[in-house]
């Protein structure tokens, strides 16, 4: 079994079968993690670049240590260490980056589609790890391996991704593969922060957050990106508590059983109470530790096993 | 891709195969002292019924249950990047400790070595045993490895065009049996 | 120098011409036109058998980027003007933002010399509303004026203030000059990279919505019809912009006041989803963006019925440096001048949404007629422009083959049918079969 592409772009492109694929590896790797010795050789020797155009903590050292745990050289470039300050194009980054050898290049870029236009420059294989508001595929399959490892399938849930979609990658890269895994998805939030035709995507939107939430399986509730507002798209974090932040009374409306995720980081407060992001519905940790498994096994997709002919 | 194997001989049956399987039980405990630190682990996939079977053997002639686990090796093997076809990682479920335990390591061939190889590595990164055994069904030969097995059902010489193919009831379906196929010519 | 070109279907819009004639060319100027021009006319003359091809007035662009001075990096009048004549224009409108850009007599002046140093066909200069295009104060309109401007325009730095949008509406009319009006209301349209809708939302795009365009339509049909001045909004993109100029030209005669527009080739054939098709290629980034099918069918309808003057290319040249680099820190652009005829024929007259005559007249009479210039025509006497279209043509856009110094179009590739063979200028042949003579 091989990916379609050499590239993770986002999960618009990604067939459900390489999603499945992704997932049950993940399963698989999963048990690596909580090992005393956290380490299998099988990428040893490949070299993986960790290449940051915005600050992060966990999505970069959860690549790090998938890749780490994996036997990879992981290395990393952020912007404020290296000749990006320098005004370096990204064509120029991604050349020096082949010559110097790198099997795979996870970027994260603030501005949608850079992942793509790296990935005609590179013959190495591109993660995106986040490109402006388009996708954020790794996150997306995490979330989903979360959601299967508590709830056993995807399809027929109700997940209801809540707060500044128009905003979210990870929004987007759920959407996608959610609703091509069966689920039903909803949205939900303040009507400047839904983009629009985002129902063409094959979700229902709402401006009322309970009637989102109302039977859902799952509440993934989004990170309000206060460094990607412009000015006057709602009033005041407060208002957006008030009106949109996920509650207790407003879980209430969810099943007994439902699922609390978010991304991380939290602006705890704001689009969640602290009390519920730490209640027992709650899979924030687990969501973390579930993405080292979801990136080793997309390391181990990509980089295990070779296109070439060999006898067994 | 594809090869086409002929069937030479069948060189074991399903009875032959259980009276084999309980010789080595009954070895396992004699040369172990009885079953005290003890866990069988087999090697995905026919190795996990073989480590199963003795397990079941052992607990009849001692009344004492062995802890069994299952191995995958895939994240260990050494031609993965040689490989045409990326092989499917599938869990290892070992639900013991094995550091100072004595690990007896089933397959169902025993051939180049370079499996339990792969195995014994995949072993180590889940602790220290203190001890590790190695069971199979049949060792054909041409070891690659200086590895060698602590029990052995059958040893069969074999030619290197020659492919042995064991079929277990649990993976496989129908009877147990044991052939020798060889790659037809073309 | 004479010059028979013999056997062609002559379209000449400007004198309701659509006929198999002769044209004869003479000392610069068109000589004759008409039925199997004898033997008499062919003495000394070369002579060019046009038979089965179109023969037309020379192509007319109203809206050109020639980046001189000042970014010649991308393009300058000698490869803007080749571009030209090999794409089959013979005259090209130059936009005023340069560096420094065209905002006094002088640098109008300089555009001219500069021309008949170093172009291959014929420029006519814009002059910018502002000075230095910065939307605050008149530039010295009357001025530009006399040295040759053929109209005004902040172009790419629309005029947001309606009191400035004004005084230039009724300021340039003294002048008999129309304000060109790139529409784009800025605050709405932000940092939109490409059209709001359902392509930014996948994508991740911040759109600039169609709105932001239609607004500032109406303000200057509006200020247009409160001046009695003449306000040329280009490249429009929108139905609703459509409709709204539709609206206006039904009332602008018995209100005394002038309204023409024109649309571009990538607006009639490239919808919003290209920029999903193409994976983020920045050659599909320009402004305004890439609509939707149904603001492309408006604007062929409105090329049908009349609503909408000419075809003008925007060719707005980049170097890779430009384009080679993440979506939003693309430039905006894409060139047209070589593209323009393949694509208009391909696209729109082969698919009958407008007829040959119709396309020719959207190339030549139409400009001509909204800037006032002496040109579009086949009348002896007037200047020997002319085109020779082949309509059967069939070619690959291949951008490393342009005139122009940039490569920057989305329609690497494509399959055209339909190009202009042969281009005179003032009489002389510029270019053949898409090359420079």
């Amino acid at each position: 079994m091989r990916l379609a592409s050499k590239d993770i772009l986002g999960l618009q492109e990604m067939s459900t079968t390489d999603m499945q694929l992704i997932l049950d590896t993940a399963e698989s790797l999963k048990e690596i993690i909580s090992r005393p010795i956290k380490k299998v050789p099988t990428l040893r020797g490949k070299t993986v670049l960790t290449l940051f155009y915005e600050p992060s903590t966990r999505t970069r050292t959860s690549f790090e240590l998938a890749g780490k745990y994996m036997s990879a050289d992981t290395v990393n470039i952020a912007t404020t260490t290296s000749s990006v300050v320098k005004g370096e194009t990204l064509r120029d980054t991604a050349r020096t980056v082949e010559v110097m050898g790198m099997d795979v290049v996870i970027m994260r870029h603030p501005i949608s589609g850079s992942c793509h236009y790296l990935a005609k420059i590179l013959d190495a294989s591109v993660v995106n790890a986040g490109d402006g508001m388009h996708e954020h595929p790794t996150q997306g399959l995490l979330d989903m391996f979360t959601i299967l490892q508590r709830k056993g399938q995807l399809k027929g849930l109700r997940v209801a991704i809540v707060g500044d979609v128009y905003h979210s990658r990870v929004a987007r890269s759920n959407i996608w593969g959610l609703t091509k895994m069966g689920a039903e998805v909803v949205v939900a939030g303040p009507s400047t922060l839904i983009p629009p035709y985002i129902e063409e995507l094959g979700v229902k939107a709402y401006t009322r957050v309970e009637e989102a939430i109302e039977g859902a399986d799952v509440v993934n509730v989004l990170r309000l990106q206060l460094e990607r507002q412009q000015r006057g798209l709602f009033p005041s974090t407060r208002e957006y508590s008030r009106i949109f932040g996920v509650n207790r009374e407003r879980l209430a409306l969810a099943k007994k059983d439902h699922l609390l995720m978010h991304p991380g980081p939290m602006n705890r407060g704001v689009e969640i109470a602290s009390d519920v992001a730490d209640g027992e519905h709650s899979t924030i940790t687990e969501q973390v530790t579930n993405g080292v498994a979801v990136r080793m096994a997309i390391l181990y997709l990509l980089l295990g096993g070779a296109t070439d002919e060999a006898a067994d | 891709m594809a090869t086409n194997l002929v069937e030479k001989a069948q060189i074991m049956d399903a009875d032959a195969i259980r009276r084999g399987l309980v010789r080595i039980a009954h070895e396992i405990i004699e040369r172990n002292k009885g079953t005290e630190g003890l866990i069988l682990i087999g090697i995905r996939r026919r190795g996990v019924p073989l480590a199963q079977r003795l397990a079941a053997f052992i607990e009849e002639i001692e009344g004492r249950k062995v802890p069994v686990g299952v191995l995958d090796i895939t994240l260990y093997r050494d031609d993965l990047t040689t490989r045409t076809e990326q092989p499917v990682v599938h869990r290892t479920e070992v639900p013991v400790t094995v550091a100072g335990k004595t690990i007896i390591l089933a397959d169902d061939v025993l051939y180049t070595g370079r499996t339990i190889r792969a195995a014994l590595d995949a072993l180590m990164d889940l602790g220290r045993p203190a001890q590790i055994q190695v069971a199979v069904l049949i060792d054909r030969g041409h070891r690659e490895l200086p590895i060698r097995a602590d029990y052995v059902v059958k040893n069969v010489p074999t030619s290197k065009r020659e492919v042995i193919e064991c079929h277990l009831t649990e993976i496989d379906g129908g009877e147990d049996r044991v052939m020798i196929m060889e790659k037809a010519e073309g | 120098m004479k010059l028979l070109i013999k056997g062609g279907r002559v379209i000449d819009p400007a004198n309701k011409v659509d006929a198999v004639q002769d044209v004869l060319v003479k000392d610069g100027k068109i000589a004759a036109v008409g039925k199997e021009l004898g033997s008499e006319a062919a003495e000394e003359a070369k002579v060019v058998n046009a038979r089965g091809k179109l023969v037309v007035p020379g192509l007319i662009d109203m809206h050109t980027h020639l980046r001189e001075p000042g970014f010649e990096y991308k393009e300058d009048i000698a490869s803007g003007t080749r571009a030209a004549a090999c794409g089959g224009y013979t005259a090209v409108v130059a936009m005023a933002n340069t560096r420094p850009v065209i905002d006094t007599a002088s640098e109008v002046t300089f555009i001219r010399e500069r021309t008949a140093t170093t172009g291959a066909v014929n420029v006519f200069p814009v002059g910018a509303v502002t000075k230095g295009q910065k939307g605050e104060e008149l530039a010295e309109i009357g001025d530009m004026a006399a040295a040759g401007a053929v109209a005004v325009s902040d172009d790419g730095h629309p005029v947001q203030n309606g009191e400035v949008m004004r005084c230039a509406l009724e300021y340039a009319k003294m002048f008999k000059l129309p304000v060109i009006s790139h529409c784009e209301d800025r605050p709405l349209a932000g940092e939109g990279v490409i059209n709001l809708g359902r392509v930014s939302t996948i994508l991740g795009l911040r759109g600039m919505p169609a709105a932001a365009e239609e607004a500032m339509v109406a303000r200057d049909i509006l200020l247009a019809e409160m001046t009695g001045g003449h306000v040329h909004l280009t490249h429009v993109s929108t139905a609703r912009s459509v409709d709204l100029i539709r609206w206006a030209k039904s009332r602008a005669r018995e209100n005394g006041f002038t309204v023409t527009c024109d649309c571009t080739p990538h607006h009639l054939v490239l919808t919003e989803d290209a920029v999903e098709r193409y994976l983020y290629d920045t050659n599909t980034k320009v402004n305004p963006p890439l609509r939707t099918a149904a603001d492309v069918d408006a604007l062929r309808r409105g090329l049908a019925d009349g609503t909408i003057d000419a075809i003008a290319t925007d060719h707005a040249p980049h170097h890779q440096d430009d384009k080679d680099v993440e979506y939003n820190y693309a430039a905006f652009g894409i060139v047209g001048l070589e593209t323009a005829v393949g694509l208009i024929f391909t696209e729109l007259v082969a698919k009958k949404v407008i007829s040959v005559a119709a396309a020719v007249e959207k190339l030549t009479a139409g400009p001509a007629r909204v800037l006032g210039l002496p040109k579009g025509t086949l009348q002896p006497g007037a200047d020997a422009d002319v085109t020779v279209i082949d309509p059967a043509a069939k070619w690959t856009v291949d951008p490393s083959a342009f005139a122009s110094k940039a490569r920057n179009t989305p329609f690497g590739g494509w399959e055209l049918t339909g190009r202009a063979v042969l281009t005179i200028a003032g009489g002389r042949v510029v270019a053949e079969d898409g090359r420079v003579v």
